[in-house]
């Protein structure tokens, strides 16, 4: 019983995590048409960033500043929001699959960045013993991840909100003017370049948060975390939630990260041995699967989008 | 709405004047050299035979595409370098021959997208000063339903634009225009593919407008329309202006008759 529960906290955790950054990206495509390709790569700002400051400090790497919990996360909102803004004041004149591509590259760029650039991120073997404040708050696993899902609820449950008031409003509505057409929106007086901007900006903070917290909950980052797997994991949640509604993308992380580590339990179970090691490719395959069945049998996902958009704009 | 009244006086100073607009796509000139002054409260015509350019020189107006050559003075301002969204704030609002409605939004939210510097536009003041935002989206609204019930789509303000008929649309774009009380309104086609019963009230609503002070500049094949509403008119063809002037000097003029083959509908 107690397995099953200490499964569930964990699983929640995850979960819960991935969902921020479903958040943001729901901002970006979902609202705005922004085709962000390179979630994976503003995760991994996020948990680096997370990872400096908050780590311990060591030998012949820089960083470490111990600063607490509270500070990592927002140092690593601010620089992965500094980083969409590089990137965004560069790529955000290309549209559509141009944009894909761009960020697509760029993730990579990042990951390989992390992977070699050994002063600051460790290189391969990344940083280890980042402290979880919850082991210093509670005795024992399941206390202590239990806190850690409180903490996370708590920090989602805000960025959650904070996402509704913002995009049930008139600058959500200059968002999906912009998606549903940019031309017809400038020429109404809305400028699409500093709305796109602000967009994929405030997108990518909240993907940083979810890198933040997810390394702050497993005590290290590698750059083995962050490939492209992440960027379409993240992806085929929102399109099961719903694109462009928020509590679309939270479900959708809970559905998709369960599919997920359900298969690879079964995979881990059944599948014989000598190919267990193709058994990420299998999951992966599913997912795939899940995401093509969904854009044909239901391409609004779960939970559709609401065709109003502010509140103060209902009947 | 409610727009200070100025009288048609028709030889009042201009408030959009153009001289030597020109825009060419690879050899071919679509607009050459276009010049024209249009008179504050004034309800320009522009006609002339299919692919003459007057989509094109409304594109170029609204900074849509970039004119090769030449200047475009909005009141005092010029506005031939600015980017659409700023031609826009400046005071030049433009409708499309084929309607541009952002289609999965309500009616009401299309209309009320418009208004420029909504605090709420600014994402901040939507977490930091709701009440403000509140207060604003109320006037918004209630402004944007007065127009939607003027622009007869009352019945439809809830539904998504895409649901909308073809003549509900070209009202729709009527209605986004006027939400922002902009100094000259350019109308590509407003009466097009709209039954007739519409279009006399359409053509109502453009005078009453006119009347309230807004100043038109209207693309239109209906010659009746044309005819009856509009002065000046100018006429376009193969990208040149061939003719400025008033509705029966249009009838005799032998450069206009000829761009029509002779017979001016
Ligand atoms: N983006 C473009 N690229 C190339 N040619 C274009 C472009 N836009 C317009 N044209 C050409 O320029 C000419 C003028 O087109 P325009 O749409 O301005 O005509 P129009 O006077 O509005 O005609 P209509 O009454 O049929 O709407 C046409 O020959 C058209 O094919
Ligand atoms: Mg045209």
């Amino acid at each position: 019983m107690t397995g099953v529960i200490s499964y569930l906290v964990f699983f929640l955790i995850l979960a819960l995590i991935l969902s921020i950054a479903v958040l943001g990206l729901n901002l970006q495509w979902g609202f705005t048409g922004l085709f962000n390709a390179g979630v994976a790569g503003f995760i991994a700002v996020g948990a680096y960033v997370m990872a400096i400051l908050t780590g311990p400090a060591r030998d012949a790497v820089f960083g470490g500043f111990g600063l607490p919990f509270a500070v990592g996360l927002i140092g690593a909102m601010v620089a992965a929001g500094f980083a969409a803004l590089l990137v965004g004041l560069v790529t955000l004149r290309l549209k559509g699959e141009y944009l894909a591509v761009a960020t697509f590259g760029i993730a990579v760029t990042i990951q390989l960045v992390c992977l070699n650039w050994e002063y600051v991120t460790g290189g391969t073997l990344g940083l280890i013993s980042i402290p979880n404040p919850a082991r210093a708050l509670a005795d024992g696993p399941l206390a202590q991840n239990t806190l850690y899902l409180l903490i996370v609820v708590l920090v989602g449950s805000l960025a959650f909100w904070c996402f509704e008031r913002i995009v049930q409003s008139p600058w959500g509505r200059m968002l999906k003017a912009i998606r549903e057409d940019e031309e017809a929106a400038a020429s109404l007086g809305k400028n699409p370049t500093r709305i796109r901007l602000e967009s994929f900006v405030i997108g990518c903070m909240a993907m940083g948060l979810s890198g933040a917290l997810y390394v702050g909950f497993i005590g290290y980052v590698s750059p083995s975390d962050f490939l492209p797997i992440v960027t379409f994991q993240i992806w085929t949640m929102l399109i099961v939630g719903g694109s462009a509604n928020n509590r679309g993308a939270v479900l959708g992380a809970i559905i998709v990260w369960a599919v997920w580590t359900t298969s690879g339990f079964v995979i881990s179970k059944l599948v014989p041995t000598e190919i267990q090691a193709q058994g990420g490719a299998m999951q992966a395959i599913l997912i795939g699967l899940i995401l093509v069945l969904m854009l044909l049998g239901r391409p609004r996902g779960l939970i559709g989008e609401r065709i109003s958009v502010s509140r103060h704009a209902r009947f | 709405m409610a727009k200070h009244a100025v009288m048609a006086n028709k030889e009042s100073q201009p408030v959009l004047r153009l001289s030597g607009v020109s825009k060419s796509f690879g050899g071919f000139t679509a607009v050459d050299n276009v010049s024209f002054d249009l008179p504050n409260g004034a309800i320009g015509g522009l006609i002339g035979p299919n692919g003459a350019g007057k989509t094109t020189l409304f594109n170029t107006l609204a900074g849509m595409i970039e004119a090769d050559s030449g200047q475009v003075v909005l009141g005092e301002t010029p506005i031939h370098d600015l980017p659409p969204h700023q031609i826009f704030t400046a005071g030049l609002a433009r409708t499309f021959q084929i309607p541009r409605p952002f289609q999965e939004m309500t009616v009401l939210e299309n209309v009320m997208t418009v208004p420029a510097s909504q605090a709420g536009e600014q994402f901040w003041n939507n977490i930091l000063r709701p009440r403000k935002v509140a207060r604003e989206e109320q006037a918004n609204r209630e402004q944007a339903l007065s127009i939607i019930d003027f622009c007869d789509l009352t019945r439809v303000r809830g539904d998504a634009a895409a649901s909308l008929s073809g003549g509900q649309l070209k009202l729709l774009e009527l209605a986004r225009v006027l939400m922002a009380d902009p100094k000259v309104i350019l109308l590509d086609e407003p009466a097009a593919g709209i039954n007739p019963s519409l279009m006399v009230t359409l053509v109502d609503k453009i005078v009453e407008l006119n009347k309230r002070g807004y100043t038109f500049l209207i693309i239109e094949h209906n010659m009746e329309v044309v005819m009856s509403i509009c002065d000046p008119i100018m006429v376009m063809a193969q990208g040149k202006l061939i003719y400025r002037g008033d509705a029966e000097g249009a009838r005799r003029d032998p450069a206009v008759l000829d761009a029509y083959l002779g017979d001016l509908p």
